[in-house]
């Protein structure tokens, strides 16, 4: 029925109808460009011998290198940043997912006493928080300055992501639950084997959700972390190509050959090597992402 | 919950037939009371001249001078002013741009061509401030920028994006706009998924337009998720966006750029001012709270849709 109806409507389709949907086409792909070609410009700039926009709007590299990614990818600071954030984001992944775990369960549960107070705690964080100083002096005062607890224990847990699992948790039939009681199960078998199977899709996505911001986050190095040794990636990134710091001129200088070298060309291999994580895994992680949003926002 | 809960049964013996969830809730709970209502508690020293081998509650009590101090502050006024004018406009621009661009990208009727598009105007959201701060910082670039190629093949003056007070603002805007447009759709267009087809079909048979469809059918369908989203939308509008801001700006642009977060950066982790920064952020924290609630009352009023 539907399929008839719709041939038949866009067989009737008007002159006005053909030149939105052109100009709706247009605006898509001007967008979309948009989007795409400043992370291309980079590309394109970390393997070309010359400055990319010297000879104006280019879709090619100006010469070929990889000189750039040898200089950025045997340079000491950005390893160590490298294997810096790469422990942050595997431990940080794992213990907030497991303590967002821990504490959604309960408070999915209906006969829980009073969950909405517990709840309505969680919730009053999303829109009243402490700031900046507070934050930091508390981190300061618990000792937590340039170790790793400081970039892992302050966010621990969003009460954002929490809301969601809940949410989704909450969507569990509770019959399966009580069937399992029935057949003797305890709350730890109950937990294990029925709810966490259940709610895979929701772990997955917050999972992917806290490594991204994990690999992404730098305002709590900058304050927290002072020795190099334990510098995250971003900052000495940010370092790098914003402040255009020590790193830079370092690399600039390490030329054993006579090759040409432009900073722009070093910025843009440094950018390439921090994101490149996130681009490879993007097109996989994009769809529970996706999920995630809408499971949280539209069932609750 | 009121109905379920059995009004004999003590609350201890409830919370000891739920132990073991109990036990579950408990280091979260930690979590929340160390990291999230201690810095709450920590905003005392506002009201304090704090130093810190006095703590928090050693340092001695100064009442309401901070404040009055902060007040009086001529560079507070300035950064105040430029919070509300950047975010503002990022309000006004920023949150129908989302809506427009889920209602345009509802009317493409290739699936394939809906999904490309969709991924692709997801990706900005993945990426942080500071790679974007590095990246438009080269894209942008007066001298080896493409933007600036562009404008000078067309004949124009190169522009200096980022350290031009006129043109600050507006980038900030963009980018804004640009790295949120995509992933703010979802939820829109979640919402347009749930729409009755039967409904359009109904309305082109009765001979409605495009427009008259967008009005009588899908604007009363998004209404419910628009006012939720314009709520929180509100309660963010004194939060300015110091990711952003923070590696997009440099001195040249402190007049329009510096705003309440990266003063309060400056003031209190480079100055060392904390009761100082504690007070400017207190005061940002109430407003953005007071104007929440208040969005929250309106939107109960007026069509029945609130957060609580």
């Amino acid at each position: 029925m539907n399929t008839v109806v719709h041939r038949t409507v866009r067989k009737k389709q008007t002159l006005g109808d053909r030149i939105f949907s052109g100009l709706n086409y247009a605006f898509m792909i001007l967008l979309c460009a948009s989007m795409v070609y400043p992370f291309l410009f980079i590309i394109l700039s970390s393997v070309s011998t010359y400055d990319m926009s010297a000879g104006g709007f280019s879709l090619v590299p100006r010469g070929f290198t990889w000189d750039y990614y040898g200089r950025v990818l045997t340079n000491p600071d950005i390893f160590t940043g490298y294997v810096n954030t790469l422990i942050r984001t595997l431990l940080g992944t794992f213990f907030s997912v497991v303590v967002t775990l821990c504490m959604a369960y309960p408070l999915s549960k209906r006969t829980f006493p009073n969950r909405t107070g517990w709840t309505a705690l969680v919730v009053f964080t999303m829109f009243f928080s402490g700031g900046i100083i507070p934050t930091y002096l508390l981190v300061k005062s618990l000792g937590l300055m340039d170790t790793l607890g400081s970039l892992i224990l302050p966010e621990l847990v969003s009460a954002f992501n929490l809301i969601i699992v809940r949410n989704y948790m909450q969507t569990v039939p509770e019959s399966l639950e009580e069937s399992a009681k029935m057949d003797g199960a305890n709350d730890v078998t109950i937990l294990f084997r029925i709810i966490l199977p259940v709610c895979a899709p929701i772990i997955a996505t917050i999972t992917l959700w806290v490594a991204v911001w994990h690999w992404n986050a730098w305002y709590d190095a900058m304050v927290y972390i002072s020795s190099p040794g334990n510098q995250v990636i971003q900052l000495i990134m940010r370092r790098i190509v914003i402040q255009g710091s020590d790193a830079l001129t370092q690399m600039m200088d390490s030329s054993m050959s006579q090759n040409h070298i432009s900073p722009e060309g070093l910025k843009a291999a440094t950018i390439m090597v921090t994101t490149l994580p996130i681009l490879c895994a993007y097109p996989f992680v994009q769809k529970y992402f996706v999920k995630g949003i809408l499971v949280g926002s539209l069932k609750g | 919950m009121a109905t379920i809960k059995s009004p004999t049964v003590p609350l201890l013996t409830k919370y000891w037939n739920n132990r073991f969830l109990f036990v579950l809730l408990i280091p979260g709970l930690i979590f929340f009371l160390v990291f999230k209502y201690l810095p709450i508690y920590g905003l005392l020293i506002a009201f304090k001249d704090y130093n810190f081998f006095d703590g928090i509650l050693g340092s001695p009590w100064t009442g309401l001078s901070v404040f009055q101090e902060v007040f009086s502050t001529p560079s507070f006024w300035e950064v105040f002013r430029n919070t509300i004018v950047i975010s503002s406009l990022q309000f006004v621009i920023g949150f129908p741009a989302p809506i427009i661009f889920a209602l345009l990208l509802n009317e493409i009727v290739s699936k394939r061509a809906k999904r490309t598009i969709q991924t692709i105007s997801y990706l900005p959201h993945f990426v942080s401030w500071v790679i974007l701060g590095g990246l438009f910082l080269q894209f942008l670039s007066p001298s080896s920028g493409p933007v600036n190629a562009l404008i000078e093949l067309m004949g124009g003056r190169p522009v200096y994006f980022l350290a031009d007070p006129n043109w600050f603002v507006p980038v900030l805007v963009a980018t804004d706009v640009w790295k949120s447009i995509g992933w703010g759709s979802i939820i829109y267009l979640a919402a347009l998924a749930s729409i009755d087809p039967e409904l359009y079909e109904a309305a082109e048979m009765d001979g409605a337009h495009r427009w008259q469809r967008l009005v009588s059918i899908t604007l009363p369908a998004l209404a419910p998720v628009i006012t939720i989203m314009l709520i929180l939308a509100t309660g963010k509008l004194m939060d300015d966006n110091f990711d952003q801001i923070f590696n997009l700006y440099n001195p040249a642009v402190y007049g329009v750029g510096d705003v309440m977060s990266t003063y309060m950066y400056r003031k209190g982790l480079a100055e060392m001012q904390y009761s100082f920064a504690t007070a400017v952020g207190l005061f940002k924290n109430l407003l953005s709270f007071t104007i929440l609630l208040g969005a929250n009352w309106l939107a109960k009023k007026i069509n029945d849709h609130g957060l609580w």
